[in-house]
């Protein structure tokens, strides 16, 4: 589960051409919450637990805790000074070492991508560490057994994939309607409920692999893309007053 | 493993060919011209690669549309796409010939594989790239990156392992032009397709229109979601592709094919007709590269607006039934 900063909230700096993220609000990715309300679902049909695991700094605790006021039963913070300046490589190596370590799962569920970077590399990065199947852009996951049947979006419908667990599956957003958190937990989520958090150290990750020294990718710039320039022109008039103009102006646009 | 970061031994530009429903996707030909403009950058040639069953005669049509050479890895048991199939053959693929470039489609099964791909060659793999360059100093690949919603682009490299790998957003970038006498070198790949542990059970897909390429959209927002009938009949009587947003592939009124957006696909029509979007930024960028935007919305201040060149501040609900009926009258 990763913590992002609303998208409409960021600025770019021209002068600086960096991000200002001062006035953003954060929020837990949304896939993220498909993920876990997935999650929840197959724990409610199928028991078993369900851990959250996130990587980034201190401040993404209270959205961990929002997580466990929805349902889940752990919460686990990879966090140290050493992860940041992750790209997809050492993120996917950073987080499947950690679910090496928790041991003993039947499934991975990540988002299908974060709002933000909007790779979606980190799923299949992790499947690919942890040598387990993957199913990508997942819309409906059923257990039987050993065994999962998914829905997974492609180009033009879908498929139905069949997979042993353990796998990894990442989630569509809108998939589903995440739950709210449950009242009486969210007191004690956010009083009583203690988060782990693992160090690089903790771990036992290679230094070399992980945070900026890990990543094969470097970011030269960040460019604000121009907005294009519209007219803003306001169409007025009784709707079939309006329609005669649109009709118009669609046939001005092909030149007719 | 291979050792990546023998940077100087990687030569040449590699594509990876998305095909499906018998025909080679529109962002693999996309990258095939954008592939030929890098090679002659930088001195050197274009590779395709094509994974599937009894598709040799893709072979012939990539070098029609650029490609110095195609790769073809025919076999039953690649006749449907799974991670780990397509993963394995094109691991040893790349190990083999060691591009210092390789590029695929941003499409759902293009991300699922490169993603894989890119772990196990230990290089470094850009998302999404709306712009693909070389820098002039370094010879590298330079592509640009949208995040945030899509107005702000990330210029990345991966200056130190290779292949230079990335994913090509749809519809960025022109089809090549196609010349029949062009030929190419048509060469086999032994296909081990190694251990696949997922089964397609079922695929069920339609040939739709490819919005990315359509000359006019009408895209659906919330607004419109209890008139859609009307959207389509109207989008229909003017020759219109559909489009919609965010919330309506949510409830599934279109797949997600048709939904415009920084998450979905950048349509780059001469007309984009939107009605009842309230013009998030994550929806603007996808109607970016539209030449007019008419936007209809009943909020007179709606943010889509200032994204419109015209705007009409209308209940759709009326201005849809005067639409039809002005237009089944001409």
């Amino acid at each position: 589960m990763k913590v992002v900063p609303k998208t409409e909230d960021v600025r770019f700096d021209q002068q600086t051409r960096t991000l200002d993220r001062s006035g953003a609000e954060n929020e837990i990715n949304q896939p993220d919450k498909s993920a876990l309300e997935m999650a929840l679902q197959l724990k409610e049909g199928h028991g078993g637990d369900v851990v959250l695991l996130s990587m980034g700094p201190s401040f993404f605790e209270p959205y961990l805790r929002l997580g466990i006021a929805m349902g889940a039963d752990n919460a686990i913070l990879l966090s140290d000074r050493a992860f940041a300046g992750a790209d997809t490589y050492p993120t996917s190596y950073t987080i499947a070492t950690a679910i090496r370590k928790i041991g003993n799962f039947d499934l991975v569920l990540c988002g299908e991508e974060s709002s933000d970077a909007s790779t979606g590399q980190v799923p299949p990065g992790i499947a690919e560490w942890l040598d387990i199947p993957q199913v990508t852009y997942l819309s409906q996951l059923n257990i039987e057994g050993s065994m999962a049947r998914a829905k997974r979006t492609v180009k033009g419908g879908y498929e139905i994939v069949e997979a042993p667990l353990p796998l990894l599956a990442s989630v569509e957003l809108g998939c589903n309607s995440p739950r709210f958190p449950d009242f009486r937990r969210k007191r004690w989520a956010e009083k009583e409920f203690k988060i782990t958090v693992w160090t690089a150290a903790d771990m036992g990750v290679n230094p070399d692999k992980i945070g900026s020294k890990g990543s094969h990718t470097t970011v030269d710039e960040l460019v604000e893309l121009p907005r294009p320039s519209r007219r803003m022109q306001r169409i007025t008039g009784s709707p079939e007053e309006e329609a005669v103009l649109i009709v118009q102006k669609i046939k001005e646009a092909f030149g007719s | 493993m291979q050792d990546t970061t023998q940077v100087s031994e990687f030569k040449g530009i590699m594509v990876y060919l998305e095909h499906s429903a018998g025909q080679l996707e529109s962002v693999s030909l996309e990258i095939l011209g954008k592939a030929r403009e890098l090679a002659e950058r930088l001195a050197t040639d274009v590779t395709g690669v094509i994974l599937g069953y009894d598709i040799r005669e893709f072979g012939e049509e990539a070098a029609q549309f650029g490609a110095d050479r195609v790769l073809v890895a025919d076999s039953p048991s690649l006749a449907q796409y799974t991670t780990e199939a397509f993963c394995n053959v094109l691991a040893e693929v790349v190990r083999d010939r060691k591009p210092e470039i390789f590029l695929l489609g941003a499409t759902h099964d293009g991300r699922d594989l490169a993603g894989r791909l890119a772990v196990r060659l230990n290089t470094g793999l850009t998302a999404h790239a709306v712009q693909v360059d070389i820098e002039p100093e370094t010879n590298l690949l330079v592509c640009g990156v949208p995040g945030f919603g899509g107005s702000i682009v990330a210029r990345c490299k991966c200056p130190r392992s290779r292949p230079q790998m990335a994913t090509v957003r749809p519809g960025i970038f022109p089809v090549p032009e196609r010349r029949p006498q062009r030929k190419g070198a048509i060469e086999t790949v032994q296909v081990n397709t190694g251990q696949v542990r997922t089964k397609v059970v079922e695929r069920s897909v339609k040939a739709g229109v490819d919005i990315a390429r359509a000359e006019i959209v009408v895209i659906a927002g919330r607004g419109a979601v209890t008139y859609f009938d009307s959207v389509r009949k109207f989008a229909d009587s003017i020759g219109s592709a559909i489009g919609v947003t965010r919330p309506l592939a949510d409830r599934e009124l279109m797949p997600r094919d048709y939904q415009v957006g920084s998450t979905g696909i950048a349509v780059t029509p001469k007309l984009a007709i939107v009605l009842g979007a309230s013009g998030a930024a994550h929806f603007v960028s996808g109607i970016r590269g539209a030449k007019t935007v008419i936007s209809v919305n009943k909020d007179p201040d709606a943010d889509i607006n200032a994204d419109a060149d015209y705007f009409v501040v209308e209940d759709i609900g009326r201005l849809l039934p005067a639409l039809l009926s002005k237009l089944e009258g001409k």
